[in-house]
């Protein structure tokens, strides 16, 4: 388990572009955070200092309260496993198998468990079918899905995901939610950037809104999309989800998720 | 007009088509919005309406591929390149990595348009300030984020003024506000007689920016109709799709015996 906590954090990227100001965030285990925000507003910065893919330039990152300056990627890794936006980033082998069995070896799994966890992340995304296939073989809903699986065969504590649902159809959108929801049940934290405001609605009990590198707001999907929220939303360039609109227009107070749009609806008569 | 008469497609070393007996024309001014599970072949039709396949990436084409009347069989990719503009699903692969900045990235498809100068200045220019980023015009292309990554490859093709344009997914890594200008774009574009076909599972999108929309499954072509009509068909769940919001919200009220014209009159209100 992994506490993790980001305190005054600022970042300053080395051509002078400032991507974060000021960040205090604390997330403790087992939670199941959204980080929404507009383009370029550092919910990605944000994430990399999570492992130290990225250092503050201002502030501390703490991991179970211990400052992580100095400690190297690859111990912090072994904590926090990012799934990146762009798969091409992510993926080296030269089979999907052992594309996802490569983390856990590194970690110094022996080649059994290595397989044995690898052959469950695959079952898990719904690749088990393709363990044998290239991966630049397959589309790049499925090079999503199997850079998901490699984080997932890592086992760590805490699992960041980098616009999951990019390029997935509804049956894909459904299978990252499975995977979230029984991370969430094992007691992981997963932490994920996300546009799609119905996803994070449905799926995340935490939304932290970032603007121009900062934390707008932080709260239950009920409160970041209820109606006295939508100006510090629409400052970011986001909308609430469709659900939370119709709520607010038919005076049903705050409903981010369809569910509890119609559960409104329908206890109204 | 572009027209794809019994196309079918069969990438190189594979047994199997993935296309099969398309057919399909793009008319001048219209936007095509093409849907279907991941796999259903849209990335692949994308790339075959292009030239890109088999132009490129080899494999076999059988079928027609026609321009303004004009068989391209066998026609070199250059000739392709100039009427038809293709914007790839991930932006990383598509920015060229030989400019410094977002101007100059923008500029490089007019440059090499050959027209004079001013001219690519004013296309630049435009295109930027339709799309809202401006203000990244001095930016390093290999420092932007992933959403505008693809405005900037999408200002790219806008600045082209192609006659057709190929979109797989423009608005996948795009926040609401983001998305929102790309619809307005493509709007204006195909206002100037710009033909477009847009891959997209984002059907909130498509419902107001299409005139007409085409289902994919398996490869073929299995609905092709009127927008409002298609993407209210109750068979659009079978084929891996998400209906737009609206229609979803509007079926789980009546599932519950709700009235669903209340939530059509709050969309509208």
């Amino acid at each position: 388990m992994t506490h993790l906590a980001l305190e005054g954090v600022g970042f300053v990227y080395p051509d002078g572009t400032r991507a974060l100001s000021e960040v205090d965030l604390t997330i403790v285990p087992g939670e199941v955070v959204a980080i929404v925000g507009q383009n370029g507003s550092g919910k990605s910065t944000l994430v990399r200092h999570l492992d130290g893919l990225l250092r503050p330039t201002e502030g501390r990152v703490l991991h179970d309260g211990t400052d992580v300056a100095g400690v190297r990627v690859a111990t912090l890794a072994a904590a926090v496993g990012i799934v990146f936006q762009n798969p091409d980033r992510q993926i080296f082998a030269g089979r999907v198998q052992a594309e996802v069995e490569f983390g856990p070896r590194i970690l110094g799994r022996t080649p059994q468990e290595a397989a044995e966890t690898a052959t469950a992340a695959l079952e898990a995304v719904g690749l088990s079918d393709l363990a044998d296939a290239n991966p630049y073989d397959l589309g790049f809903s499925r090079r999503k899905l199997l850079t998901l699986a490699s984080v997932l065969a890592m086992e760590t504590a805490v699992v960041v995901l980098d616009e999951p649902t990019t390029g997935q159809d509804a049956r894909g959108v459904a299978r990252i939610q499975g995977v979230v929801e029984r991370l969430v049940a094992a007691g992981r934290t997963v932490i994920a950037i996300s546009h799609d405001m119905r996803f994070v609605a449905e799926t995340f009990s935490r939304v932290v809104v970032m603007g121009a590198g900062r934390i707008l707001l932080d709260g239950t999907p009920a409160e970041v999309f209820a109606e006295a929220a939508w100006p510090t939303l629409a400052s970011t360039y986001l909308e609430p989800p469709l659900a939370a609109r119709v709520g607010a227009r038919l005076g049903l107070g705050a409903t981010p998720t369809e569910a509890s749009l119609i559960e409104a609806m329908g206890a109204q008569g | 007009m572009l027209q794809l008469h019994r196309i079918g497609y069969r990438y190189a070393g594979y047994a199997t088509p993935v296309l099969h007996d398309i057919d399909l024309s793009m008319a001048d001014g219209e936007i095509i919005g093409v849907v279907g599970a991941n796999e259903s072949g849209k990335s692949t039709l994308s790339l075959v309406a292009s030239g890109l396949a088999p132009g490129s990436i080899g494999g076999a084409l059988t079928g027609q591929l026609s321009i303004d009347g004009i068989d391209m069989a066998g026609s070199p990719l250059h000739e392709f390149s100039t009427r038809v503009g293709i914007g790839f699903q991930n932006p990383a692969t598509q920015l060229s990595g030989v400019t410094g900045s977002v101007f100059e990235e923008v500029a490089l498809g007019p440059m090499n348009l050959g027209l004079t100068g001013r001219e690519i200045v004013d296309r630049t220019n435009r295109a930027m300030a339709v799309l809202g980023i401006e203000n990244l015009a001095e930016r390093e292309p290999r420092r932007l984020s992933g959403g505008q990554a693809q405005l900037v490859v999408i200002a790219s093709l806008l600045a082209m003024r192609p006659a057709h344009l190929v979109l797989d997914e423009p608005t996948a890594q795009l926040d609401p506000e983001g998305t929102r200008l790309v619809g307005e774009a493509l709007r204006g574009l195909a206002a100037t007689g710009t033909a477009l076909l847009i891959a997209e599972h984002k059907t909130d999108l498509l419902d107001g920016l299409c005139s007409r929309i085409v289902v994919l499954d398996g490869g073929r072509i299995v609905a092709d109709g009127a927008a409002s009509d298609v993407l209210a068909d109750p068979r659009l769940v079978d084929w891996g799709v998400e209906p737009p919001s609206r229609i979803r919200l509007g079926r789980a009220a009546n599932a519950r015996g709700l009235d669903a014209a209340l939530i059509d009159g709050a969309i509208g209100s």
